[in-house]
């Protein structure tokens, strides 16, 4: 049962057919772990919280930098903290009907099965290919779906995985760049305002599959040049020979997930 | 006949409780919805035939209340 309080917080979305009470329910009774509370993970963070996700884990091990409020605006206030502790400081303002799990430290080969599987979802908003990998990996061996971001400049790619059913993001990339090849946002820069589309569209990913409703970015990959406004869908197929769909590596094992992240 | 007195609520509250109250209620049962705000006693009958609930009247039963009643789907 919705409190009073509760209608009328969610009023704006229980009005709609898609949600309802029934759904708003679900949402309350869902989970989401964000991995990253940087630029993706702020905007997903908000909109989770703000829609009434019930439970948000949250890992994130770096402190919060003035470099970060250019685009990581949840974390306004909050210079020096660890990202997923001024996070829960965010939600707690913002909903108190949301209760988040703090991971200050990083996603690593040994804690990531173990966390992952205590969520309904888990949203990527990692930096690095490394962690990608790790995800990906752990999230199709524990048969948790999650949506997968990535951020450059103007450009983002967005791709949703329900795993054994969708290409996974092995399918599609079977091992890291080089490192030196590909450069990151640190090297070559990010507009605020694009993480926080790609990171916006993942909490609406989120909150499709967990009342699923619509149609979730499987077997697609989105990519956005927000400099030209296009608007650019990949048709992706899940790769029979992939080591993690096909079911093969059925371990992390940590060795493998250092700079290529070859299987 | 279960009755929601929604003398004092607003849009989009109007409609917004009236749809929770809809979704505890079995289907073909009867809710009487009492308001007060004249744009509610338009779009409460609109937004909950747009759901597929059936409104059986309308009717005016004071200088500034309405009566509404909603067969659930």
């Amino acid at each position: 049962m919705l409190t009073d309080e509760q209608i009328k917080r969610y009023a704006r979305q229980i009005i709609m057919p898609e949600i309802g009470v029934k759904g708003q329910l679900k949402l309350l009774e869902s989970s989401v772990l964000v991995v990253g509370a940087g630029g993706l993970g702020s905007p997903a963070i908000q909109y989770l919280a703000g829609a009434g996700v019930g439970r948000i884990g949250i890992v994130d091990g770096d402190e919060v930098d003035i470099s970060n409020l250019q685009r990581q605006t949840i974390h306004a206030g909050n210079l020096g903290m660890n990202k997923a502790e001024s996070a829960k400081t965010f939600v707690e303002k913002l909903n108190p009907d949301v209760k988040v799990d703090v991971y200050p430290f990083n996603l690593t080969p040994e804690n990531a099965r173990e966390i992952i599987r205590k969520y309904d979802v888990v949203l990527d908003c990692t930096d690095n290919f490394v962690a990608r990998f790790l995800i990906n990996d752990a999230c199709v061996i524990e048969e948790v779906s999650f949506v997968h971001a990535a951020v450059l400049r103007f450009e983002g790619e967005l791709m949703t995985i329900v795993p054994k059913e969708s290409a996974c993001y092995r399918c599609v990339f079977k091992h890291a760049p080089p490192p030196g090849t590909v450069p990151t946002c640190q090297e070559a820069g990010v507009v605020g305002a694009t993480v926080g589309v790609l990171g916006t569209l993942q909490a609406i990913e989120a909150i499709k599959l967990l009342l699923g409703i619509g149609e979730p970015l499987v077997n697609r990959m989105l990519h956005v040049d927000l400099l030209t406004m296009d608007f650019t869908e990949l048709k992706l197929r899940k790769d029979p020979e992939c080591p993690v769909c096909s079911g093969r590596v059925k371990e992390i094992i940590p060795e493998k997930y250092v700079e290529s992240c070859q299987l | 006949m279960i009755t929601l007195d929604l003398r004092g609520e607003v849009c989009p509250f109007t409609f917004v409780k009236t749809k929770v109250k809809l979704e505890e209620l079995k289907p073909g049962e009867l809710l009487e919805v009492i308001l007060d705000h004249e744009p509610a006693v338009r779009d409460v009958p609109r937004s909950v035939e747009a759901e597929g609930h059936e409104v059986l009247s309308v009717e005016k039963i004071s200088d500034k209340e309405w009566r509404i009643v909603i067969r659930k789907r």
